[in-house]
């Protein structure tokens, strides 16, 4: 290499220091400082601005604060339940509309997809109006004569969980069936034409082709929703407010309150949010070994 | 094909026919309800009434008296515009680089990015809160766009676009005398319309659709967003259905209509991303 084209070289490394320069500084700023200074305050307790150091007692003190190990368990139990329901709906779905003889296509898609587009304040609103004790399912469900006056399902926990679990599968189905379209347009179609003609069944063609090659996809969409399932606010703050009495309440939504709706003990949500963020990175270093493929 | 099968094709389908009709009406179902429902008196929602009414436009005056819905509209759009703008143009000039001009310190750095990804938003939410209250940045719009400009996603979006955009292109232009910035603005975003495309899908509903960190750092009247606006229709002991209805159409509007325009380049975007 000559001398000319080392320093060219250079001068081009340097521009590509300038130009990824504002993303990073940016991502350093507003994510990893804050969250270098989130795991100092969880080692600090006090009320409002007055924080001492307290070491782990933050930490020791989450096992044994019964709201927390309840809003732990509900973000497990909309993870287990809802999560599975969603991709296996979402791959059925798209495995169907892989198929070049299926006419109305392009609507089914749009028609799936659309919740995606609301806003999740909107569609919990939507929810929780659907489901209140005067809404309408109440009203055909009255009408139908399975019930004489509404069921309160949102003061009652189990409906309630299943009502947000409901809200979940509407929302994000379409959303998670797209990348499993995109990722069905990458597998020849000669390969389902050529399995049909030896005689293979459609559960066959299903279990023994589609999900095999889309596996790659069906990992990222499951760690991208069990990622989004463990933050959960919106659904449990404006679905069912987190009751009856705490128990449809999500951790991020109890992080909030200690912080924002109460008197602010700032370090324990900080050491709260923390264990999020351990319980989130297992299945992260998952996703970028899927994700980033270059070596 | 013989008639066997083409007599299972038609079953299979039949079958296929059924379950799509039937999950396009349930996510359908909701939205439609929605919209029906602003056009009628509260009453007659909860007498599940589901044909269009006439009570539209008092619905609307009754949302107009009680809730800031001009303000509300100009702010949403205002920061998801602001934010969209400023996030495309400096991810995308980061996912250029990490890619043409990738080496080993640049390949580092993108993994270190790549760790953002995992960090919830919930964990810093508190330390943010404090930079910005310090900063006295709250109910600005920087409060509410800083934290999202740049993203990881997005930056991996760009990187794995650039990867497809052939090097010759950036050598011939280098030979013409383009400087390399020149090159970034005049080769490289001409070309890569459908991953801005799928880019502006993802960050305009995401600012739109925020809601945790608007309410704790926009507090103000002032700087409320439609989302918020939207909640606060359902407070208070009485709620009136078809007032909170029209909130959520209005809410709802610009993010059906960004979906309606892009929704194919966010499949292709999303497809170039997962190859």
């Amino acid at each position: 290499m000559s001398k000319h084209k080392i320093m060219l070289n250079k001068k081009q490394s340097i521009t590509g220091w300038i130009f990824l320069a504002p993303a990073v500084l940016l991502i350093a700023i507003f994510s990893f400082v804050p969250m270098v200074q989130a795991l100092l305050l969880s080692f600090q307790s006090g009320k409002g601005a007055n924080l001492s150091w307290s070491g782990a007692y933050n930490y020791i003190r989450m096992f044994q604060d019964k709201i927390f190990l309840q809003s732990l368990m509900n973000n497990f139990i909309y993870l287990i339940i809802q999560v599975p329901i969603m991709l296996v709906l979402a791959l059925i779905l798209a495995a169907m509309l892989n198929n070049k003889s299926l006419k109305f296509k392009g609507l089914f898609r749009t028609a799936i997809f659309l919740p995606c587009a609301t806003s999740l304040v909107s569609y919990a609103i939507i929810f929780r109006t659907l489901f209140a004790n005067d809404g309408l399912i109440n009203f055909f469900l009255i009408k139908l004569g399975i019930l004489t006056t509404g069921y309160q399902f949102l003061t009652n926990t189990t409906s309630a969980r299943i009502v947000i679990i409901i809200a979940l599968v509407w929302r994000w189905t379409g959303y998670n069936m797209v990348f499993y379209l995109a990722g069905l347009q990458n597998i020849e179609y000669s390969i389902y034409e050529a399995a049909r003609i030896d005689g293979a069944s459609t559960f066959q063609i299903f279990k023994k082709i589609t999900v095999p090659l889309l596996k790659p996809i069906i990992l990222l969409t499951a760690i991208m929703s069990t990622n989004g399932t463990l933050q959960l606010f919106d659904e449990s703050f404006n679905l069912t407010g987190g009751g009856p009495s705490n128990t449809t309440i999500t951790m991020s939504h109890y992080i909030y309150n200690i912080s924002f709706k109460y008197v602010p003990k700032f370090g324990y949500a900080a050491a709260l949010s923390f264990l999020i963020l351990f319980l989130v990175a297992f299945l992260a270093f998952i996703q970028m070994r899927v994700g980033d493929k270059r070596d | 094909m013989t008639r066997k099968e083409a007599r299972l094709t038609k079953k299979g389908n039949g079958i296929s026919y059924a379950v799509l009709t039937l999950v396009s009406l349930f996510s359908v179902f909701p939205l439609a309800w929605m919209v029906i429902s602003a056009t009628n008196r509260s009453v007659d929602i909860t007498r599940g009434i589901l044909i269009p009414g006439t009570a539209f436009l008092d619905n609307f005056n009754k949302l107009l008296s009680v809730q800031p819905l001009g303000i509300a509209m100009t702010n949403s759009f205002k920061y998801a515009i602001i934010l969209t703008f400023i996030s495309l143009f400096i991810c995308s000039l980061a996912g250029y680089a990490f890619e043409v001009y990738h080496d080993k310190g640049k390949d580092f750095v993108m993994k270190i990015i790549l760790l953002a990804m995992m960090v919830p938003f919930v964990a810093v939410l508190i330390p943010l809160f404090q930079i910005m209250s310090s900063a006295k940045l709250l109910n600005t719009t920087a409060a509410f766009i800083l934290p999202s400009i740049s993203t990881p996603l997005l930056i991996m979006l760009f990187r794995q676009s650039a990867r497809s955009f052939p090097r010759d292109i950036i050598e011939a232009s280098r030979i013409d005398g383009l400087k390399e910035y020149q090159i970034f603005i005049k080769m490289f975003v001409p070309t890569q319309k459908s991953t801005y495309a799928a880019a502006l899908t993802i960050t305009f509903m995401a600012a739109w659709n925020a809601y945790l960190w608007p309410i704790v750092v926009m507090t103000d009247k002032k700087s409320i967003t439609m989302p918020m606006l939207v909640a606060n229709t359902i407070q208070g002991y009485v709620t009136d259905y078809g007032v909170v209805m029209i909130g959520v159409l209005f809410c709802t509007i610009p993010t059906v209509i960004i979906f309606f325009f892009l929704q194919k380049y966010f499949a292709e975007g999303i497809t170039g991303s997962v190859k």
